[in-house]
């Protein structure tokens, strides 16, 4: 028998305190019904003696102090899952808004997660071609990575996160896959786009969406991306399934985070966010990887790739939430304003951009043997020919040396050839690292510093006599998609 | 002992009542998960216990029952090649009872109590003899690599030997030896408890002048830490403090690395634990996860035993210490083990200090990184062990103002300063010229100069001061561009050019460039130093720039990282052709006159 209160002694932001509960635990799921019959949903975050502190996920609004009434439900809030998941439309809550019928549970898992044991762990190798040279030659992803887009207002982050989850392969292997999307707190349009995407491509069936728009309850949203991970590891852990996880946008997930925090009258940390923040993040963030199998030097079949997407307030990588992510995460993908303008996409630059995991799972036998090495050689030139290019601004272009305008004209045909691609072009490993080898013909082989003598050899093109020629001829397929 | 009840919970911190007898910092299980915390606060009856596991599902009411025990961790034989969480519970017998995740309240001993080892005694011991704490009672063979001293604990009194040790196979719980102290007869075994918080007890300690050496060639040449030092690596993320904090794990030469993951990716945990075992130790051809005892507090993992964790790592780190071994620490990061004090401080309504983080996190820290050292084991053979830290820090945005890096430069002796831009660039280790330090120089100078390089030394001062010229020519060249410099300026910016790309410049993941000794770090940057002496008294007698810049032996220099170890020869065949190619444009430049 559950007992109902109507003590609520206190409503401040999206919180409630309630006085004289019996028996109430912390993350113990709440159900409130207002006085006109709404029932809404909750947890309690705090318990002292008979005091209670909830914390409404569709807000307080309509909440009264005389007539509402609260059941604690003796359980933490759970979702129902079974393979019909796929396909459906979830709110931020886990609950189907989709008009198609309830989910007959499998089971019901509690959305906070246990932590993955460390000794549990498979280290992700897998290289996943995302067919976007930027990603795939420089910023490699791996299956199993937590890899996020760090974007800025208005730039092409929901673009590129579509036509990645529309790529994405890994070479040579069929299996099941899902992809599972978590929106937080944005537009419909922009959740609109991924739909739409999705419904084009014929992926819809092996999607589950979980949708909390903008104008949806804020602090839903602080159960969104859980619900949504909950899923994952039950299609990947438990299903076999190679899930890649998409969440956006993060920074819509800190800000309701603050404002719990702030109406729970907590220390601030850094611009007002919960000093907490970062284990918060990592509760979320870790929640990817792959598992050991039954037997000794297995893999468990299934796997879960996240790509968060967040944006930088005011472009600032050094905002908390951007910066705390990119301490949790393996990598991040950054877009890059001045790119946009010159309308280069994707605008990623590659410069800060970088992958943790790419080390182990690219080279022979993954992708090809001299890919490390000229992953490096394109990032050092890539990066000199920035160095010099603000020299020439200052000094004028007359100033530079032979070898300083090579690495300039190397660098703009690199953000040309290599960087741009079209939304629909789907590059293959080998197309990437040629459009690398052709662009290092520009430079004087003395400059070649991180390859290898036998790599050169055996990979880079002889050098035409015009420098436009030889990288002309190789990236031609690419660049008439490139240019229209 | 006391059996009170929960009043509140506020994550990870519950308050108690009916614990009018607890003790601070004694360890308590709450409700009947038995989980685990420990008591970091009393008022009256009330004690606020910080709790080491997930406190969901916890309500007012559930019992609370203290151990008597502080906060302990079992020291024996068996800790090296283990992965323990931040309480020493092995994570690979949590994953056979438990699989995949990690639920709460599971109770594993940190010690497999029923794995036996062929205990050999020391053969110096007769009953009757005098033995004091920290003496050797005999050794074990822990792994192919370590011989696992087994010494009277501290936990004991020194007094006379009434049963020696025997030969023979033996658990860590069988009794080993008597001994008789203020007329009581006390059993030692080779496991004993010691509480994380206090550190072990030592004769003495004694200056530092060996280095460790690590094979990271900016780290041993331009920045050493010596054994028994203390150094700290912070950066922004993304700068590379865990491949360095990797590299050292791998490559330095400590007879032990404690590996502390406090807070930080799983998957790193894991990247170790499967790496480890195949890496070759090369001065013992046996895997360096023999030598290896990890503690793996991921991020998602509870808070507080990321706060217990850097204490874990240390305790056991200065147990081998004790044995007369040289340990490295390896914390990463420390930043994360601030922010758990800062949760709980925060939780405890403490007045915060700067950055929300508590007022007492300088000595804290303090107090954490005192705990290396060089010291004399206590023991009467006056044996000598090291125990050196170093520790990660990720302050917010790379802002080395952050509290957490100014507490700790307080304290180490060593800063490798890790910087972005040289992170964008590739150029790794990122770890930067100008701004890192090393305060180690003058204790390390005699041991450079006898074991290694009698000019080691000059050659190291000579290229920083080339590294700094750089910098300001640098500045120069930004304003009126590099034509302008004088030629023997553009040498040095060559110069400086090598020295960054072919010598500061190094590869994790090149097999041949992972790791250099000393004798070819040595010989790397003399090849550098050598030419730029040569180029500059060529400058002197009017050698044409153009040549000088153009010399083959340039291209030679930059591959001169995959020369192998075992052939250092190709390094005299550089010096020759500096000779001669430097000759050579001499002649041509007489040539050039004569027409």
């Amino acid at each position: 028998m559950v007992t109902e209160y109507n003590t609520i002694e206190e409503i401040v932001g999206p919180l409630i305190f309630l006085d004289d509960v019996d028996h109430a635990t912390v993350e113990e799921l709440v159900e409130v019904e207002l006085p006109g019959g709404e029932q809404r949903r909750g947890k309690v975050l705090e318990v002292n003696r008979n005091r209670v502190l909830v914390q409404l996920f569709e807000g307080t609004r309509g909440v009264d102090i005389a007539r509402t009434k609260v059941r604690f439900l003796g359980r933490s809030l759970e979702l129902s899952v079974s393979p019909d998941i796929l396909g459906r439309i979830f709110n931020g809550l886990g609950m189907p808004i989709d008009d198609g019928p309830a989910i007959i549970p499998e089971k019901r898992l509690d959305i906070n997660g246990d932590p993955i044991n460390p000794y549990a762990r498979v280290y992700p190798q897998e290289f996943i071609q995302t067919g976007i040279s930027a990603i795939d030659g420089l910023n490699t992803l791996v299956r199993g990575q937590k890899l996020p887009i760090f974007s800025g207002f208005g730039l092409p982050h929901s673009e590129l996160a579509a036509q990645i989850a529309r790529q994405a392969t890994v070479p040579g292997r069929e299996a099941a896959f899902a992809i599972v999307f978590a929106a937080m707190g944005i537009t419909f349009e922009e959740a609109n786009y991924f739909i739409r995407d999705f419904q084009e491509t014929g992926a819809m069936e092996r999607v589950v969406l979980f949708i909390n728009l903008a104008n949806d309850p804020t602090i839903e949203r602080i159960a969104t991306p859980r619900a949504a991970l909950t899923a994952a590891e039950y299609l990947a852990f438990e299903k076999g399934m190679h899930v890649l996880v998409i969440l956006t946008d993060m920074t819509n997930y800190c800000e309701a985070l603050r404002e719990v925090s702030v109406a729970r009258k907590e220390i601030p940390g850094r611009r007002g966010y919960p000093g907490y923040l970062y284990t918060d993040l990592a509760t979320i963030y870790e929640r990817a990887g792959l598992l050991k199998g039954e037997k000794e030097g297995e893999v468990l079949e299934g796997s879960i790739t996240q790509i968060p997407v967040l944006s930088m307030p005011d472009d600032d990588k050094t905002h908390p939430i951007p910066d705390l992510t990119g301490y949790i995460t393996e990598g991040q993908v950054i877009l890059d304003r001045v790119l946009h303008r010159k309308g280069i996409y994707p605008p990623i630059n590659v410069l800060p951009s970088l992958s943790r995991l790419r080390d182990k799972g690219i080279g022979e036998g993954r992708t090809r043997e001299d890919h490390p090495q000229i992953a490096n050689q394109l990032f050092s030139s890539y990066a000199r020919s920035k160095e010099i290019e603000e020299l020439a601004v200052v000094l004028g272009e007359a100033a530079l040396t032979d070898t300083d305008r090579a690495f300039m004209k190397m660098g703009e045909k690199f953000e040309d050839r290599f960087v741009r691609q079209a939304l629909d072009e789907n590059r293959t490993i080998e197309e990437t690292l040629s459009i690398g080898w052709d662009l290092l013909t520009m430079i004087p082989r003395t400059e070649i510093k991180r390859i290898k003598d036998d790599m050169i050899e055996k990979y880079l093109p002889r050098k035409a006599d015009d420098d436009e020629a030889p990288a002309a001829a190789a990236g031609d397929a690419v660049q008439k998609e490139g240019v229209e | 002992m006391s059996d009170g009840r929960i009043v509140k919970i506020s994550g990870p911190l519950i308050v108690a009542e009916g614990m009018g007898e607890a003790r601070m910092f004694e360890v308590a299980r709450v409700s009947d998960r038995e989980l685990i915390g420990e008591i970091i606060e009393l008022h009256g009856d009330q004690a606020y216990i910080q709790v080491y596991e997930d406190t969901s599902g916890l309500g007012p009411g559930e019992k609370v029952v203290t151990t008597g025990q502080s906060l302990s961790i079992d020291l024996g034989p068996g800790l090296l090649e283990s992965i323990y969480d931040g309480i020493q519970r092995p994570l690979n017998i949590i994953y056979g009872q438990v699989g995949h995740f990690i639920t709460r309240g599971i109770n594993v001993p940190g010690l497999d109590s029923k794995r036996r080892f062929d205990f050999i005694p020391n053969p110096d011991l007769k009953e009757g003899d005098e033995i004091m704490v920290g003496d050797t009672l005999g050794e074990v063979k822990e792994t192919e690599l370590i011989m696992h001293r087994v010494m009277v604990p501290p936990t004991l009194k020194g007094g006379i030997l009434k049963r020696k040790p025997e030969k023979g196979t033996c658990t860590i719980e069988d009794v080993i030896a008597e001994i008789e102290a203020d007329g009581e007869v006390q059993e030692v075994r080779m496991i004993h408890r010691w509480p994380v918080r206090t550190p072990r007890p030592i004769a003495r300690k004694i200056l530092p002048v060996k280095p460790l050496v690590t094979g990271q060639r900016v780290i041993d040449m331009f920045f050493p830490i010596s054994q028994g030092g203390t150094a700290t690596v912070p950066g922004p993320f993304g700068a590379g403090k865990t491949v360095i904090q990797h590299q050292l794990a791998k490559w330095s030469d400590a007879n032990i690395i404690v590996y502390v993951g406090c807070g930080e990716r799983g998957n790193e945990m894991t990247d170790v634990l499967q790496e480890f075992p195949q890496l070759i130790d090369p001065k013992t051809g046996r895997p360096l996860m023999e030598r290896t005892v990890l503690i793996a507090n991921t991020s998602n993992m509870p808070v507080a035993a990321r706060e217990a964790s850097v204490y874990t790592g240390i305790t056991i780190a200065e147990y081998y210490r004790d044995m007369g071994y040289d340990i490295a620490v390896l914390a990463d990061s420390t930043s994360r083990w601030a922010e758990a004090m800062r949760e709980m401080s925060g939780r405890l309504e403490e007045m915060p200090g700067e950055e929300g983080y508590p007022a007492y996190l300088p000595s804290r820290l303090a107090e954490f990184y005192e705990r290396s050292g060089k010291v004399v084991c206590s023991g009467s053979d006056e044996r000598q062990g090291t125990l050196s830290v170093i520790g990660a820090v990720s302050p917010p945005g790379g802002d080395l103002s952050d509290p957490v890096v100014q507490a700790t430069l307080k304290v180490v002796k060593v800063f490798w300063s890790l910087e972005d831009q040289l992170a964008f660039e590739r150029h790794f280790p990122a770890i930067g010229w100008l701004s890192s330090y090393s305060l180690y120089h003058d204790n390390l100078r005699e041991y450079f100069r006898s074991e290694v390089e009698e000019e080691w030394e000059d050659v190291r001062t000579t290229a920083m001061s080339l590294l700094q010229k750089e910098a300001e020519l640098k500045e120069l060249v930004r304003l009126v561009g590099v034509d302008s410099l004088s030629s023997s300026d553009r040498i040095v910016l060559e110069t400086s050019k090598h020295i960054r790309e072919d010598f500061l410049h190094q590869s994790a993941f090149d097999p041949d460039d992972a790791y250099t000794r000393l004798n070819k770090q040595f010989l790397m940057l003399k090849v550098i130093v050598e030419l730029h002496r040569a180029c500059e008294r060529a400058i002197e007698k009017k050698a044409p720039l153009r040549k000088l810049l153009e010399l083959p032996v340039r291209e030679k220099i930059a591959r001169m990282k995959y020369i192998k170890e075992d052939d250092l020869a190709g390094f005299d065949a550089i010096f020759g052709d500096i000779t001669t190619q430097i000759a050579g444009s001499m002649t041509e430049n007489r040539a050039g006159e004569a027409e």
